[in-house]
């Protein structure tokens, strides 16, 4: 099926296939790469559950200790974490290896990408997307689960829009930190590894209830970084709390505006670095 | 002997010479660092304020050490992924490092220090001094306290180093290791103390992570250098370390010598 697709893409050269077509073609055939390899593929899976199980034991262990942490309880943390980690790891199995586009600036592979008559960005997000990640997702959702089952909620519409919104908007959010940080990596070459602290760091921020964190910390994740409208405040509107001080629950509402608004700056960002860059000439 | 000593410096000084090329990096895994201890001290601090001040003997004072100390270690002790041998395995250049005329384990374990040497400073101090100004640390007032702790962690990089070749190995038997090397990051990682101090931990947890090498890697240095230990706790703790030590590089050895026999080098 995909090589039919390539070649029908390949022998008609007059004709310039749809670019659904193409984007097709070059996923099918990334897709098939990753998972030809059975065992190595398998192990993958088994090692992305085992980073889902990882974090969740160092929520765990806080519980051992403490009944409450930053005013929720053990069961609405875990929403807030599985919340957060279902928009991450999404985020991370789509455009994850973004962030390490030093190594294609240095591999060239990037140059090749400029000559084709495609979105480079395009491009960079299919070299590599990572199916092994699901199990990353599928571990976030049964904490979900089981967690919600654990709190007695009522459905209204504005909940159920919240709850919709995460695994869509809080996973563009993350998706658009990827693209920012891969943005800047233009810049910072030598230095990319100083982005992980929005991207993971971001993360980290949206596992725990953002009451814990003070000023700076809180502020720059919320409103530059909106690490905590992928989870925190959209669990609030769900849970019917209100938030801390500065931190009013219905922000949860404006998850898809901060969406829109973090991939704006996140395109920008990558447009001015594309154009930033100059090859080395290989 | 002087000889010896001779090819281990100048391993040592290649592996720091070698990361202290990379000075954006390293500036960029401070920053890094800084703002995940950051985050980790406002989470152990949420954590403390709703057990009432104490968890397993840590106030918020010993706790902020804790959360600084294993920030500023994470670089030097190596808890990520580093898989320099599985590749040479990989391509073959193993076999280079077999006709050298030292052992490759032990020529590796210098080069490795000599590469925390260099980090240890510049990936090291900006998480501490951040900490020092935001949250406040403890720092040890007695010069014994900064002499053994300086020796776990000298022993943490061994230990590390030891774990981290080992792994490396399976790539003798395995094409592809990024799913072996996930899994011993996630349980390195979770047992040595980097994301929740082991004595936090429940008991039955607690019990497993000492039946792994990892608390010696990060969690026992910690544990000295912030004086959470005195008099013959010192001594044992020391001695833990040194025995998983030896174990882990005899285990390496031992995985070495099988290796070789299994592996082939095509061309000349």
């Amino acid at each position: 099926m995909g090589e039919s697709l390539a070649r029908e893409v390949t022998d008609r050269a007059d004709v310039r296939p749809s670019a659904f077509t193409m984007w097709r073609v070059l996923l099918a055939s990334r897709l098939r790469a990753q998972t030809s390899y059975r065992a190595s593929f398998a192990l993958d899976l088994f090692g992305n559950l085992g980073i889902a199980l990882l974090e969740f034991t160092e929520l765990w262990v806080i519980f051992a200790n403490v009944k409450a942490l930053g005013g929720l309880s053990f069961a609405q943390t875990a929403v807030v974490f599985a919340f957060a980690n279902i928009a991450f790891s999404l985020a991370d199995l789509i455009v994850g290896h973004v962030d390490e586009l030093p190594r294609y600036i240095r591999a060239g592979t990037l140059d090749a990408f400029l000559v084709r008559p495609a979105s480079v960005l395009g491009q960079l997000i299919t070299s590599d997307i990572s199916p092994k990640r699901i199990t990353r997702t599928l571990g976030a959702v049964a904490v979900f689960i089981i967690a919600i089952a654990h709190l007695d909620i009522a459905w209204t519409p504005l909940r159920i829009w919240a709850l919709i919104s995460v695994p869509i908007f809080g996973t563009a959010i993350f998706a658009a930190l990827f693209v920012t940080a891969a943005g800047l990596q233009f810049w910072l070459i030598d230095g990319a590894e100083v982005t992980n602290a929005f991207t993971y760091g971001g993360s980290y921020v949206a596992s725990y209830p953002a009451s814990l964190y003070q000023n700076v910390l809180r502020t720059f994740f919320t409103f530059v970084m909106p690490a905590i409208f992928t989870a925190y405040l959209p669990a609030l509107v769900i849970f019917g709390e209100s938030g801390p001080a500065g931190l009013p629950a219905w922000l949860g509402l404006l998850t898809p505006l901060m969406a829109g608004i973090s991939w704006g700056v996140a395109l920008g960002l990558w447009r001015l670095g594309l154009r930033h860059y100059t090859g080395a000439g290989s | 002997m002087s000889r010896n000593l001779l090819v281990a410096w100048q391993l040592m000084r290649s592996g720091f010479r070698r990361h202290s090329a990379y000075r954006a990096a390293a500036v960029a895994g401070a920053l890094t660092n800084t703002v995940f201890g950051a985050i980790k001290a406002s989470i152990t601090l949420g954590a403390l304020a709703s057990a009432g001040g104490h968890i397993a003997g840590y106030d918020s004072r010993s706790a902020m050490t804790y959360v600084w100390l294993t920030q500023a270690l994470i670089a030097p002790v190596n808890l990520f992924y580093w898989n320099e041998i599985g590749e040479r395995v990989r391509s073959g250049d193993i076999a280079i490092d077999l006709a050298r005329p030292v052992n490759t384990q032990i020529a590796y374990l210098f080069t490795d220090l000599g590469r925390a040497a260099f980090e240890i400073l510049p990936r090291g101090l900006p998480p501490l001094l951040i900490g020092a100004v935001t949250t406040g640390i403890h720092v040890p007032n007695d010069p014994v306290v900064w002499g053994v702790g300086l020796l776990s962690i000298l022993l943490g990089i061994c230990v590390s180093y030891a774990c981290r070749f080992l792994i490396n190995l399976t790539s003798f038997w395995l094409l592809e290791t990024r799913g072996v090397q996930t899994l011993y990051l996630v349980a390195s990682n979770i047992f040595c103390g980097l994301l929740i101090p082991v004595h936090w931990f429940p008991p039955s947890l607690q019990t497993l992570a000492h039946a792994t090498p990892f608390p010696s890697i990060l969690q026992t240095p910690v544990d000295v250098l912030s004086g959470r230990y005195t008099g013959g706790a010192v001594a044992a703790a020391l001695l833990t370390q040194t025995l998983w030590f030896i174990g882990m590089m005899f285990a390496g050895h031992v995985l070495m010598r099988r290796g070789r026999r299994v592996l082939v080098v095509q061309g000349g």
